[in-house]
């Protein structure tokens, strides 16, 4: 019998090397597996690269890993949220690499590496700094970039159900990084709100199958508060 | 001769309002940060026009009341929203697909600069910021059908934001289709910048004093 649903965020955390490279959903603070991210920290990965969208708030989540000096470098579009003092703190003084990617390309990059495809060419940032070192080609008349794919040793996401197969649903926009992120780790580590019988969830509202998913933790936190 | 001496610039709210009133029926419009979200203010409500969010939401509403809050729809500003009738939800990849490929009849953006071939400028101000972010911009000055930039006219310190070459780092080259200000709105064409509309009193010598790039009337 198939059951991925583990019993403590330790059990959920096992076996996660130093140097890592973890995606981390959410958006802002909705949809990020805050209790996966404070079981990170206390089972002392270091030397991470981790994949997110924004860089943290306040000292809570994303913020307090980053503030455990545990991450060597940090992929996202938005370093900038109301208060992202550690990671201002960490980049004015040198101690953590940026790597800035539109959006979109780092949400693409992401599934392109879940399915297979090593690289692919888009016209987001043709001109722009951002473009410095990649090559260009023209298709019909239009120029293109080419990005690579971009997979993670880990990926910590948040749903709001899931079964022991690892099915997994999300709540509203919380969905966002998380289906990405799920299917472009060797790893893929879920927590969520809801964990129901097999079979209990409707196969037409399934958004992540759970062959991307290794393991599940329930986490019924409530409701997340915007940070 | 100072512009203010003979015109009444528009509010940041009066701006939202201008734009809003060129979205028609049927058109999938993205609003970026900052003064574009508030277009969707004013859009009346019984003209469907469909607002998409990069966080994967299309079909976005207005906030909610205080008491009527969900807590799990966020826009991209990281506000409260609502889901309107028939709106939906999608991931991140999908929702920028639908950005890339071409699928939006319009992105609203702010900018810090717009050239007159239509570069734009609106995600760092130097070379060495401390914090480079560029959120979902790139994507969508590069994917949207129609990109129309919402902006004051000039800076706090009264530099023109319309310009001949960007001096900051570019989002998107010879992206902009449309530019609202405070003080006019002039599409992007080949020969530049044609104004289309000036608000009440203003002129084009006055608002060519204002502006470093040249001016034409449409």
């Amino acid at each position: 019998m198939i059951n991925k649903i583990v019993q403590s965020v330790a059990e959920a955390m096992a076996g996660i090397c130093d140097g890592s490279v973890v995606l981390i959903g959410g958006f802002g603070s909705i949809g990020q597996p805050n209790a996966l991210i404070e079981g990170l920290i206390e089972q002392g990965a270091k030397d991470l690269t981790v994949v997110a969208n924004n860089s943290g708030v306040g000292h809570v989540g994303l913020a307090a890993l980053l503030e455990t000096g545990r991450v060597r470098k940090i992929v996202c579009s938005y370093p900038r949220t109301v208060d992202p003092v550690v990671f201002e703190e960490l980049y004015r003084s040198g101690r953590i690499e940026l790597e800035v990617v539109p959006q979109g390309t780092m949400a693409e990059r992401m599934r392109a590496a879940g399915a297979g495809i090593p690289a692919f060419f888009t016209a987001t940032a043709v001109g722009t700094r951002l473009a410095a070192g990649k090559e260009q080609r023209e298709f019909g008349g239009r120029q293109y970039l080419l990005e690579e794919a971009l997979a993670g040793d880990v990926a910590l996401v948040e749903a709001w159900e899931a079964d022991r197969w690892g099915n997994l649903t999300y709540r509203s926009s919380a969905r966002n990084f998380n289906p990405v992120m799920a299917m472009a780790a060797k790893l893929t580590v879920a927590q969520a709100q809801h964990i129901v019988d097999l079979g209990a969830l409707d196969p037409e509202k399934i958004v992540t199958p759970g062959i991307y998913v290794d393991r599940v933790l329930h986490m019924p936190y409530g409701e997340p508060t915007v940070t | 001769m100072n512009v203010l001496e003979i015109c009444k610039p528009r509010t940041r709210k009066e701006m939202a309002a201008r734009v809003a009133r060129d979205i028609p029926e049927g058109w999938y419009v993205n609003l970026g940060i900052g003064i574009p979200v508030l277009i969707a203010d004013y859009i009346p409500e019984d003209r469907e026009a469909i607002i998409h969010s990069e966080n994967g939401i299309l079909g976005m509403g207005p906030a909610p009341e205080e008491d009527k809050i969900d807590r799990w729809l966020i826009n991209a500003s990281k506000l409260y929203v609502t889901l309107r009738t028939g709106g939906s939800y999608m991931h991140h990849a999908d929702s920028f697909a639908l950005i890339r490929g071409g699928h939006l009849d319009l992105c609203v953006l702010g900018a810090f600069q717009v050239a007159e071939n239509g570069d734009l400028a609106n995600w760092a101000t130097s070379e060495n910021d401390t914090t480079p972010a560029v959120g979902g911009a790139m994507d969508l000055a590069a994917g949207a059908r129609r990109l129309w930039v919402l902006m004051e006219h000039v800076t706090k310190s009264g530099d023109s934001r319309l310009v001949r070459r960007c001096s900051y780092p570019l989002t998107a080259l010879g992206a902009v289709t449309r530019v609202y200000t405070n003080l006019a709105v002039l599409d992007v064409t080949r020969e530049g910048f044609a104004v289309r509309e000036m608000v009440p009193g203003l002129t084009l010598d006055a608002l060519q004093k204002v502006t470093d790039a040249p001016l034409r009337m449409v």
